[in-house]
């Protein structure tokens, strides 16, 4: 029902909603394309704080957070949601978010919390980049499937992996970061140097690595792609179950469990919100019990509020990884740019 | 004249020009330095070197390519010809982003190159400038056969009855005849493959990228805004340039030819030479052009019992707040809108540069009207977002601002589509009714609009087309509950799985489809003095 309630709420007042009065009714989110919820739980929040949600979609996660900069001065909503920890930086140093502390943020586990002082953001939903591999494949060369960083680089897995260009996909910058955890300022340009000897493939996009390359994805499977290691999410092989008519006992894909980097996206309230308040009872409800139970099958994320309930087709076949990398988004801030110009002149050059 | 400069500066000028302010103004002052710096940069000037010669590459072999098409169209009768020129013309109004997946089915692995001479050409710089054939093979066919379809034949086989050999009477009569026409085309590929984005994206792999990639990716990724106005900038003194040579052979072009009636001119092919001619023609248009488009077609059948297209109606899909099939409406709606405007706009301005008292200005305006098909889509997107957000111009949350984004995409095909049979009119026809007591409006209605209204109708079935196809600053501005058929085809094409892969080819699918039949529904209106496109 968003999309109708949304639709309706903007051609009452095109060109105006949103950015109304303070006393506004409707209160948007401004998100990237990747954001999607339940209707039924949307309706519940509509129904219980009284305002209308609308949602505007902004674009691939990195582009969203941009536009969302260049409009902070003039915002098109109240909250935007969708700034990961690969970016959070370039968010705040910019003045995107002013301080709310959201109902609940008590009950999101510590290890997800960022800016505790000055509460700018609220974690939402956290996920792995993961190398995913193709079951069928490794099963057919009676070959055992990597399960590390380090396994990566083994002559048994010669010219399997494709990866994303880390200079354009976010999945792709998520894979270098992960090395640069795993192997330090001094290791990773190494490990790279390793990678593209054992015959690693960049291409550009996730669409492309994922739907073109990976042989054990339903779109790579009709291209006839010859890679049975891809980069992507831990999150991937349940959607290959969910979205597969019939679904089939099994996902056809595993995710290499030593190989993840964790993201965490977080949602903010926008500086100049033209509705601060919705705004406010926006947060809290992304941090709500039903919403973060909700986001699992929608968005393919992990919730980060404790003791929230995973769905069972998820958790099975996307656990979450045990031990991930992870890195201090003050240190991927200081760092990204150079780190993505070294491995494009190592990598793709 | 003043509601087609209106809309220009405001709709397409102003965002330009705020969002390359935002990256090269700081504190008021312009940091006109960043040019040199940028320029000084190695990875810019590789990639200023890639843009180039590959776009001057891609011009030369799709010359080399469509021209034997241009002459089969224009000069051979055949069964199915109709449809066959709306076909070619598909790719060219299909956005990159449905058709780079399909062609990747043909050049790279396992595809057709590599099942017949196990030859994979994707990631490289062929899979490139084929793709580049592929989608502009229409201009060349479409501008070049227009005109020679339109040349006497009678010329030609004059100067053989004096004596001359056919290649003589070729080289001295058809060839200076239609060079202005290739000349035309030549430049309009040109600008096209100058400017390529997604089929650089999607088979050049991360190796290769052209300004506008590059522009794209500063903007939209790394967020160096200031490197980005420069590249615009850049770029834009490119494309000016471009389009001032072009502008310049078209009115070469319009000097007096003796034209007639296209039906006249083309007969069923005679002699072995001639149906090899044919059958060479048609052999690459189904290689090249056709077998891309059936992968689509054969991959959204994947499922059984037309399962893709079965799904498109459910609302659980995920991806979509709304079922993707109303993506189709959406789609022809904001169409139908972006033609009315592209076709008023268009419309007014053509008129305005046939005026004879049309002055250097005016027509330096023709120019001008072309840029946004030269000038990036993020560029635009963006600046849109920066500049058109107060009142009384506050369109961001409005859905006109897609049409609109449309339309300046159209407006350049209606006035290249309207002038030349505007300038066909005699001025003197409506000298006589103004004379007569005839109000210039009614002068407009009763003598330019009989004559034009089938180019009229040209005009706004090809704006129509291109904005179903239309992508890249639609994908900038297109809001979730009302996506665009290549946006939703683009959004499922970003999820894994089955169903969300099979339903991208399915709506692809449909987009061919509709754009096809707006096509031949074009073929029947053709004018009998045929625009330029």
């Amino acid at each position: 029902m968003v999309g109708t309630l949304a639709a309706c709420g903007s051609s009452s007042d095109d060109g105006g909603d949103g950015s109304g009065s303070g006393g506004s009714k409707t209160v948007t989110l401004v998100s990237h394309d990747s954001w999607a919820a339940s209707k039924d739980v949307i309706a519940a929040f509509e129904k219980n704080s009284g305002y209308k949600v609308k949602v505007l979609e902004d674009g691939d996660a990195g582009q969203a957070v941009n536009k969302a900069i260049l409009t902070k001065d003039n915002p098109q909503g109240d909250v935007f949601f969708g700034v990961d920890n690969t970016l959070l930086s370039r968010a705040l140093d910019n003045g995107l978010f002013q301080p709310y502390e959201a109902k609940g943020s008590d009950l999101v586990l510590p290890e997800y919390r960022a800016d505790r002082d000055k509460h700018r953001v609220t974690p939402v939903d956290t996920g792995d980049i993961c190398v995913n591999y193709d079951k069928a494949y490794f099963a057919e060369h009676g070959l055992t499937p990597p399960k590390t960083l380090d396994d990566l680089v083994k002559p048994e897995y010669k010219d399997l992996l494709v990866t994303e260009n880390a200079g354009s996909s976010s999945p792709g910058l998520g894979f270098l970061l992960g090395t640069a955890a795993k192997y330090g300022d001094a290791g990773w340009e190494g490990y790279w140097k390793k990678l593209k000897s054992n015959g690693v493939k960049v291409v550009d996009s996730w669409e492309q690595a994922y739907n073109e390359e990976f042989s054990g994805s339903a779109g790579g499977k009709k291209a006839k792609g010859d890679r049975p290691l891809v980069v992507s999410y831990a999150s991937s092989p349940p959607v290959e179950v969910v979205y597969a008519d019939p679904q089939p006992a099994t996902a056809p894909t595993g995710v290499a469990d030593g190989t993840c980097f964790r993201q965490v996206e977080y949602a903010g309230l926008l500086s100049n919100a033209k509705n601060p308040e919705g705004g406010k009872a926006l947060l809290d409800f992304l941090l709500s019990e039903s919403f973060q139970e909700d986001m699992p099958l929608n968005m393919f994320v992990y919730p980060v509020r404790e003791g929230a309930q995973v769905p069972e087709v998820f958790s099975k076949f996307g656990p979450q990884a045990k031990d991930p990398q992870t890195l201090d988004p003050v240190k991927i801030a200081d760092n990204r740019d150079q780190w993505v110009k070294s491995w494009t002149s190592l990598v793709l050059k | 004249m003043a509601l087609p400069v209106a809309f220009f500066a405001v709709f397409f000028a102003y965002p330009v020009a705020a969002i390359v302010a935002r990256g090269l103004e700081v504190d008021g002052v312009w940091q006109l330095g960043r040019i040199g710096d940028v320029l000084a940069q190695s990875d810019v000037r590789h990639v200023l070197w890639f843009t180039t010669w590959q776009a001057l590459a891609s011009t030369g072999l799709t010359l080399l390519v469509a021209l034997p098409g241009a002459y089969v169209f224009a000069r051979f009768d055949f069964p199915g010809k109709q449809v066959l020129r709306a076909v070619v013309t598909v790719p060219f109004v299909l956005p990159t982003v449905v058709v780079g997946t399909a062609f990747l089915a043909l050049v790279g692995r396992g595809g057709l190159l590599d099942e017949l001479w196990g030859m994979r050409l994707d990631t490289t710089v062929w899979a490139i400038l084929l793709a580049h054939v592929f989608f502009n093979y229409a201009v060349v066919v479409r501008t070049v056969g227009g005109l020679w379809s339109q040349l006497d034949p009678r010329q030609e086989e004059a100067a053989r009855m004096l004596g001359a050999s056919r290649l003589r009477a070729w080289r001295q009569v058809t060839l200076p005849a239609l060079a202005p026409a290739v000349a035309a085309a030549a430049l309009m590929v040109f600008l096209f493959t100058f400017t390529s984005f997604g089929v650089v994206q999607i088979l050049g792999g991360p190796t290769f990228s052209t300004l506008e990639v590059e522009i794209y990716r500063q903007t939209s990724q790394v967020f160096d805004l200031s490197t980005a106005a420069v590249l615009t900038l850049i770029q834009f003194a490119a494309v000016v340039a471009v389009l001032a040579v072009h502008a310049w052979t078209v009115r070469r072009r319009e000097s007096a030819l003796r034209l007639v009636d296209a039906a006249t001119t083309a007969r069923r092919p005679r002699g072995a030479g001639q149906w090899a001619l044919l059958a060479g023609v048609l052999g690459v248009i189904a290689v090249l052009l056709v077998l891309p488009l059936a992968v689509l077609v054969q991959r959204s059948l994947g499922a059984s019992g037309f399962g893709y297209y079965r799904a498109l109606t459910r609302e659980d899909g995920g991806a979509f707040l709304v079922p993707p099939i109303e993506a189709i409406g959406n789609s022809l709606q904001y169409a139908v809108a972006a033609t009315a405007i592209a076709v008023v706009i268009g419309a007014l301005a053509a008129t305005a540069l046939t005026r004879r008292d049309a002055g250097r200005f005016v027509r330096g305006f023709d120019a001008l009207l072309m840029l946004p098909l030269g000038v990036s889509a993020v560029t635009v997107g963006f600046g849109f977002l920066i500049a058109l957000d107060e009142p009384p111009l506050d369109l961001r949350a409005s859905w006109i601002l897609v049409p609109l984004a449309q339309a300046l995409v159209g407006v350049p095909f209606v006035v290249r589509t309207m002038l030349p049979v505007l300038r066909a009119v005699d001025g003197r026809l409506r000298e006589a009714a103004a004379v007569l007591g005839a109000s210039p409006w009614r002068v407009w209605r009763e003598v330019d609009l009989p004559m034009v209204r089938r180019a009229l109708l040209v005009a706004a079935g090809f704006a129509f087309a291109v904005s179903l196809g239309e992508f890249g600053a639609t994908v900038f501005i297109a809001r979730p509950d009302n996506p665009t058929l290549p946006v939703a085809v683009a959004r499922l094409l970003g999820r894994p799985g089955d169903m969300n892969y099979g339903q991208a080819m399915a709506l692809s699918t449909i987009l061919m489809l509709v754009c096809a039949v707006a096509l031949v529904v074009l073929e029947r209106l053709r004018t009998d003095r045929s625009g330029e496109f």
